[in-house]
């Protein structure tokens, strides 16, 4: 509201000003309606942006929940209008879990969110741990970050064909290091396929998000005041007890909105798994976004495809909103 | 505030409304007009090194063509990776180009969208009749009974590409001409880090064409009449079995082919580490890796028993790209005078000559450049021994389906796990039970 209210004062100060300076022209230049000129400049000015949004995300949205209730496969991709109405059959075949096709959904979120779990968990761990390391001035300091900023600053298209190559089970460095060189395994494994794909994913998951959290950590860290650890340290408190106690404290409003995008992107993640494996994901690394795509576009059935597609916004619509609700009943609990 | 509410509202509705009707108007059930007679749009799929060599390779014909017409024809050049999802997009949206590329297997799945132009027999006779074409080539431009949904324009078959030198070094004299000969030669070649044969085990589009091909051996065709899938079948298992079987009990091809979906398998070969692998005109890769045409030898793909031939011993699948028409191309007599001279005799040799294809056009293929040995060995197979892909609408969901299953059996494979016919029961179980109708 306070923009609002700062924005109607300065157009009425600009009014003022250009009835002084124009005097008599005024009249002869096209009459701007009052309701617009007074409170209406904001709205105008967002238009561009409110469209934009309506034509990228809020109507493709709309069409696909539309989508999900139709019977839409390629008989009818020519002529949208002649899909027959299924009523909610889409979602009874998605959520049916003792069949085929909601037995595998069920099984791609499984694997989804223990991949997000840690895929998260590890992005943010490492990059609290190197902007923490990173907060004392030393010599170096401004070449690390620049380091560490490298992953997410690449294409991913480019970053994880690269991580392709290496997890190769004949030609791969990764096979090269762990079993040619350290001897850690009898045989090559495979990482691109079978039970290790999981922790390619999760890998190259880690280290394409991880710099992201270490970015934005690092920015709040810099509001925390100095006086904080110096008193801290006066009074003899540790290093792991300054983390304990002050760092993570101050950084919580910064980690809530970290974590949460994080969360979304990595359950979301649609290229690392894409290029990683190609059109079929093996079954331990089957991420739903992928699952979504096989069962729409590789199958051509698109109603199913939109009906699982708007389950998983209905999830994390609700993820979010639990998440918001408690992080919100917190921060309200801490200020009081 | 009321007013600025009601001016929001109708802003909103206005641009809903013109969003919808933009994304919803491009139905495209008309039937082509001639609207726009000097120009065409055509989307040419990949087929040599690279997108430039293939814009290198057309545009001189399509000049050519522009010489004798007047019609300027628009040239991209789609790969492979994005074709399919552009063509549905076109299809979805009614902007697509007038004239374009599929892969033949695609065709009675595009069919089924109602998109393409049917060719019947006026259509036909307008680019020099149905005759001209070779009729395994028109069998896999789509469903059976129906008008085909495109015209083809190149052919392929699979052919045994094998190491002449690994064959003399082993004390192989010929090449396999069945699986038991295929198998007792690839144990022979199968040592010192050397393997027998190259797969594919990623490439879920290679796992159909083999166990397809090896399916049609079975006597399984994995669709019934109905077009219901039958991907259990005794001979459907069998088939898939046996494909497996080359690794998991037979050990003549490599673990590391199970993650193979690039073509990892013809760099093996040109390296010595593989000394066969079943091919669509692989000549010019192999000269691209530095092989001479005397390093390798083609022959037919190998069958149970007996000679090449068909019924249970097709030995390949018609491979092949087809020529299509949006029925709603704003030029449909420049579409097909566009087809007419991309299927004329001249065109056809030109053609298919640069790109290592067999013509399917009967004619065109009786040029003595397509009796080479390499392309004879194709151009044999394709006559009498090759079988379209099932035409089912629902291919492109068979093609994912079963092509995963398979993948996940190497993987298997790969890892030592037992493949037993219980266990490729199970997997193409679930593909099919995956399948809607």
């Amino acid at each position: 509201m306070t923009a609002t209210v700062t924005t109607d004062s300065l157009t009425e100060k600009s009014d003022r000003v250009t009835s002084r300076g124009n005097g008599g022209a005024r009249r002869k230049l096209p009459r701007i309606p009052d309701r617009i000129r007074q409170g209406g400049l904001p709205y105008l000015l967002l238009l561009p942006a409110v469209l934009l949004e309506l034509l990228v995300h809020v109507i493709p949205m709309v069409i696909g929940i539309v989508m999900s209730f139709r019977q839409f496969t390629q008989f009818y991709i020519n002529n949208w209008g002649g899909a027959p109405w299924s009523g909610f059959d889409n979602y009874k075949i998605a959520v049916d879990v003792n069949a085929p096709i909601g037995e595998a959904l069920l099984h791609s979120f499984f694997v989804t969110c223990v991949f997000t779990f840690f895929a998260v968990g590890l992005a943010w761990l490492f990059g609290v741990a190197a902007a923490i390391m990173l907060q004392e001035n030393f010599r170096g300091r401004g070449f690390l970050r620049a380091v560490f900023l490298v992953p997410y600053a690449l294409p991913v298209y480019a970053a994880v064909i690269t991580w392709a190559f290496m997890f190769q089970r004949d030609n791969g460095l990764v096979n090269h290091v762990l079993h040619d060189q350290i001897g850690l395994t009898d045989q090559p494994s495979f990482w691109l396929i079978g039970d290790n794909s999981i922790y390619a994913l999760i890998i190259v998951s880690v280290w394409k998000g991880w710099p992201f959290a270490f970015l934005i950590v690092m920015a709040g860290l810099q509001n925390i005041p100095r006086e904080l650890y110096e008193a801290a340290s006066i009074d003899g408190a540790g290093i792991w007890q300054q983390i304990r106690k002050i760092t993570l404290p101050s950084l919580r409003p910064v980690n809530q909105v970290l974590v949460l995008v994080l969360f979304l992107w990595t359950f979301n993640d649609f290229n690392t798994p894409y290029v990683l494996f190609g059109k079929a994901a093996p079954e331990n690394a089957d991420l739903i976004s992928i699952h979504i795509y096989q069962s729409s576009f590789v199958t051509w059935n698109f109603g199913t495809g939109s009906a699982m597609s708007v389950l998983l916004l209905l999830f994390l619509l609700v993820v979010t909103a639990v998440y918001l609700l408690i992080t919100s009943r917190g921060r309200k609990g801490a200020d009081a | 505030m009321r007013n600025i509410r009601a001016a929001a509202a109708v802003t909103l509705a206005i641009s809903i409304a013109a969003g919808v009707t933009g994304c919803g108007g491009g139905s495209s059930s008309g039937s082509g007009s001639n609207d726009s007679p000097k120009t065409l749009t055509y989307w040419a799929s990949n087929q040599g090194a690279s997108i430039e060599a293939d814009k290198k390779i057309l545009t001189p014909e399509l000049k050519k063509f522009e010489k004798q017409t007047g019609i300027k024809v628009k040239l991209e050049v789609v790969p492979w990776a994005d074709l399919l999802n552009r063509i549905l997009a076109a299809t979805t949206s009614g902007q697509g180009p007038d004239v374009l590329n599929i892969g033949n297997t695609w065709s009675a799945s595009l069919q089924a969208t109602g998109a393409l132009l049917p060719w019947n027999k006026e259509n036909f006779d307008a680019i020099g009749g149905r005759d001209r074409f070779v009729d395994s080539a028109v069998a896999s431009a789509g469903a059976e009974g129906k008008d085909p949904a495109a015209v083809p324009l190149y052919s392929l078959a699979y052919a045994l590409y094998y190491n002449k030198k690994s064959f003399a070094d082993a004390g192989i004299e010929k090449p396999p001409t069945t699986w038991d000969e295929l198998v007792a030669d690839g144990k022979k070649l199968s040592k010192d880090g050397k393997w027998g044969l190259g797969a594919e085990g990623s490439n879920l589009s290679n796992n159909i064409h083999q166990t397809f091909v090896l399916g049609q051996q079975h006597g399984a065709d994995f669709f019934d009449a109905d077009g219901k899938p039958t991907f259990t079948s005794d001979g459907a298992v069998a088939a898939v079995k046996q494909y497996i079987d080359f690794m998991a009990k037979d050990k003549i091809i490599a673990p590391g082919n199970a993650e193979y979906a690039q073509n990892q398998s013809l760099t093996d070969f040109a390296k010595g580490k593989t000394a066969m692998v079943l091919w669509q005109a692989a000549a010019s890769t192999f000269a691209s890796q530095g092989m001479k045409p005397e390093d390798w030898g083609a022959a037919p793909v190998p069958v149970a028993s007996g000679t090449p031939g068909q019924g249970k011993n097709v030995n390949s699948m018609v491979a092949g790209i087809n020529m299509a028409v949006f029925k709603n191309t704003k030029n449909i007599d420049g579409a097909k005078k566009f087809v007419k001279f991309m299927t004329s005799d001249a065109e056809q040799k030109l053609l298919n000559k640069t790109y290592g294809s067999i013509p399917p056009v009967r004619t065109a293929q009786a040029d003595e450049a397509f009796s080479a040995p390499d392309l004879a060995v194709l151009r044999d197979t394709l006559a009498k021994s090759a079988a379209p892909l099932p035409q089912v609408p629902n291919e492109s969901q068979f093609e994912t389906a079963v092509g995963t299953a398979v993948k996940e059996l190497w993987a298997d494979a790969a890892a030592g796990r037992p493949v037993t016919t219980e266990s490729v029961k199970a997997r193409l179980e679930k593909a099919q039970q995956t399948m809607q109708q």
